[in-house]
């Protein structure tokens, strides 16, 4: 067994050079020290969105993208389809988790100021990859057809309407003609399974290519001295697999105990129900633009908060070239407060909308 | 050719200034009528303030069309000239409002679907009976419309809104003072609010629930007589009437003079259905005039045991759907089963009226067959419930063991500083 082992392993070896990546995965090192914690979390990205390819494949099998047959596909596959339940559940449970730990893996980044020089492109692929991901949670959200889907869609598309200048062009560009309808739903369903997977494989690609090449950052100001390496393979990736495993008990958990929901089937013609919010992750920009008064000044209160919002994420974006004394490897205090004020920012704003009446 | 232009140019100018100020010459004619008694304090000041909401104030019509006068005159005793009505009385009321509403003519002009038989229809009402014996305490038109404030029917705060319109009867017949002299009961609109009917008009908003009027009429409101009541009824239950009518109860009710849904359902209080109508128990109302023994009562017996027997098999089934969708399982397609046996239950209660035990039988076996699919989908559905939670537990077991596997390995190579 263990002589056929090898014949095969040298069999591939002569055609891919395979001992070359054996060689180079035991020469990378990763730094380990009292924040090396956060490392993890890129980890659990790539792990979760490998779930998401997985799951989307095989959601494929089943699903209808038309508004006659999407939610009834998905009743179908909940119901009927041999763990149809679990595959439709990972998927959506999946999503929503990879989402929440996207933002943790970008704080953590921002606070431990990895984005400093020579790091900017990993940080702004970093950035386009949460753009990429939000924009698979709202296209992936409308497939299902169903009420909530359906009105949070329109919620949503009307405030991308609102934007100056390009707000209408783009509102069309997005559901497809006025209003959402089958156009809308073959649009987000060709961008969700077409578009996105490949800008976020082209974008992943990018960013671990920039992780191998730079390996990982250490924070500014630590003692060299006390700062140990591991090696990526197996030491670290036996950390990492620790953490993958805690992820997908707390998965299936979930899977199990509170399945994701079909929904009702949405109706164009009924009133948009009370209390319509976007997905969680989005909630932070609703919330505000509802409490923001009709007009500021001259402006629409929509208005300007869309475009601060705008603003504020190109801030974000190129952040490694403004934060000028992270770039000398000195601290920068201002912008940890900044960092600290945004992420509080979003964490208030979001368990506002879950908790005031009328939010 | 330049006085040409010029002339073309002022003509353009007054047409312009016409079109401005028509609409100020329409609208600005004088009535003194509201100058005066908007100055007035109390019940002289009233029908001014309240004639703004007034429906006939939004037609274009003024105090002068019913009242008469001239409300061009600055002068009290020039308004009050030789065409001047003032007030009617009381008695003279229908006369007075039907100059207009009775006369299709006048009526076309404002609003040609409206009728303009109230008249002679509130003469045939109780109301107009009494009022040409000489009671003028009997409602009359303003008594439900109101005097200067007189709202469409159409418009929710009008007295004769529909969900306004059991507190505008009410407003009498709730009072014992106003009713002591005709001895009739009061308490008809408290047992009306207890209704089925009242249920489906106050909270359920439904505008077609019926209210005093859909079964007593409105301008010639009158209690339905023994005879007429199941005609009323079936003014909206068609399918039951219907049944009830082949049933033997008919020729029976007939022969003895009782009316026929009310002798079951009551009038005013009409409240839901239940169950416990039919059968031989306490509540039953078959017992009422069947005899326990009689070829009735048994027949009652039947129809009770039959429509209670599929309603408890269809809450059993509902909550093992309940409890299988609790536990995340899917069960669409069941619930959506189950809708269809909650048709077939209605429809059986519905032809417990037609009496024919074989009938109702027959579609309760209908709906029991498919309780029997809905159950058999329950039970697969908490198998399934039953056969997740297993499966999680394995899974999570071996997970937990993979992951104690890596610890335990992680522990050694950092006890150790190296990899193993």
């Amino acid at each position: 067994m263990k002589k056929l082992g090898r014949n095969i392993f040298a069999y591939l070896n002569e055609r891919f050079l395979l001992q070359n990546l054996f060689d180079l995965s035991q020469k990378k090192k990763v730094p380990e020290h009292p924040c090396s914690f956060w490392y993890y979390f890129g980890g659990i990205c790539l792990f979760l969105t490998g779930i998401q390819i997985m799951t989307g494949i095989l959601l494929l099998l089943y699903y209808t993208p038309s508004i006659d047959g999407a939610h009834e596909s998905i009743q179908f596959i909940m119901s009927q389809v041999k763990f149809g339940w679990l595959i439709r559940s990972v998927h959506s449970w999946t999503a929503n988790i990879l989402i929440g730990v996207i933002f943790v893996h970008m704080f953590s980044t921002y606070c431990l100021k990895a984005y400093r020089r020579p790091r900017e492109l990993t940080w702004i692929t970093g950035f386009l990859l949460l753009v990429i991901f939000l924009a698979f949670g709202f296209s992936g959200y409308l497939l299902p057809w169903n009420e909530l889907s359906y009105f949070a869609t329109r919620v949503g598309t009307d405030i991308a309407g609102s934007l100056p200048l390009i707000g209408k062009w783009l509102k069309t560009l997005i559901l497809g003609g006025s209003s959402v309808s089958q156009a809308t739903l073959s649009r987000f369903f060709w961008f969700h399974i077409a578009i996105l997977p490949v800008a976020a494989v082209a974008v992943i690609g990018t960013h671990v290519l920039l992780v191998q090449i730079l390996g990982m950052s250490k924070p500014i100001g630590i003692n060299e001295a006390k700062v140990k390496e591991i090696s990526f393979f197996p030491d670290f990736l036996y950390k990492d697999a620790l953490g993958w495993t805690l992820i997908l008990v707390l998965i299936g958990v979930l899977c199990v105990f509170l399945p994701w929901e079909v929904g009702k089937k949405a109706d164009p013609f009924t009133a948009t129900p009370l209390g319509i919010k976007p997905e969680w992750y989005f909630t932070f920009m609703f919330t505000t633009l509802k409490l923001l008064p009709s007009h500021i000044i001259v402006i629409e209160g929509e208005k300007l908060a869309i475009l601060a919002f705008m603003i504020g994420g190109l801030f974000w974006m190129f952040v490694p070239y403004l934060d000028r004394r992270a770039a000398q490897e000195k601290r920068s205090p201002v912008f940890t407060l900044i960092g600290a004020a945004v992420f509080l920012y979003i964490v208030v704003m979001t368990i506002l909308t879950y908790t005031v009446r009328g939010l | 050719m330049k006085n040409k232009l010029m002339m073309k140019k002022w003509m353009m100018l007054l047409a312009l200034s016409c079109l401005l100020f028509l609409p100020g010459l329409g609208f600005g004619q004088k009535n003194s009528c509201l100058d005066c008694h908007l100055k007035l304090e109390g019940e002289l000041r009233a029908p001014a303030e309240a004639f703004g909401q007034d429906i006939h104030q939004q037609f274009g019509l003024s105090c002068s069309d019913c009242h008469g006068g001239n409300p061009a005159q600055d002068d009290v005793d020039l308004a009050k000239d030789k065409s001047f009505k003032g007030a009617p009385k009381r008695a003279q009321i229908p006369e007075f409002c039907a100059t207009c509403h009775s006369n299709a003519a006048t009526m076309r002009s404002f609003n040609p679907n409206l009728r303009v038989d109230q008249l002679s229809q509130y003469w045939t009402s109780r109301h107009g009976q009494l009022l040409k014996k000489g009671d003028t305490k009997v409602a009359v038109c303003t008594d439900c419309h109101g005097q200067h404030g007189i709202q469409s029917v159409k418009y929710p705060k009008s007295m004769t809104f529909p969900w306004n319109i059991p507190q505008t009867c009410g407003r009498c017949h709730a009072n014992a003072e106003i009713m002591k002299d005709y001895k009739i009961s009061t308490n008809q609109l408290d047992e009306y609010k207890q209704s089925v009917h009242a249920t489906a008009l106050f909270d359920k908003k439904d505008m077609s629930a019926p209210t005093c009027n859909s079964c007593h009429g409105n301008h010639g409101a009158f209690p339905p007589e023994v005879k007429s009541v199941a005609s009323v009824c079936r003014q909206c239950h068609s399918s039951t009437g219907e049944l009830f009518s082949k049933s033997p109860h008919k020729k029976a009710f007939d022969e003895l003079g009782m009316s026929e849904c009310e002798a079951c359902h009551g009038n005013h209080k009409i409240l839901r259905p239940s169950n416990e109508m039919l059968g031989t128990g306490e509540k039953s109302v078959c017992v009422q005039c069947h005899e326990s023994g009689s070829k009735g009562f048994q027949a009652a017996a039947d129809l009770g045991r039959i429509i209670d027997s599929l309603e408890k098999q269809m809450k059993q089934n509902e909550d093992i759907l309940a409890l299988a969708e609790k536990k995340g399982v899917a069960v669409s397609d069941a619930t959506f089963r189950l809708q269809d046996v909650m048709t077939i239950l209605i429809s059986t209660k519905n032809l417990s009226h037609g009496l024919a035990v074989a009938d109702i039988r027959e579609k309760a076996d209908e709906g029991e067959k498919i309780l029997a699919e809905v159950r058999q989908a329950g039970d697969k559905a908490l198998r399934e419930a039953k056969f997740r939670r297993t499966g999680l537990i394995i899974a999570t077991a071996f997970l937990a063991l993979f992951g104690l596997a890596l610890f335990l390995k992680i522990r050694d190579m950092t006890k150790s500083g190296s990899r193993p």
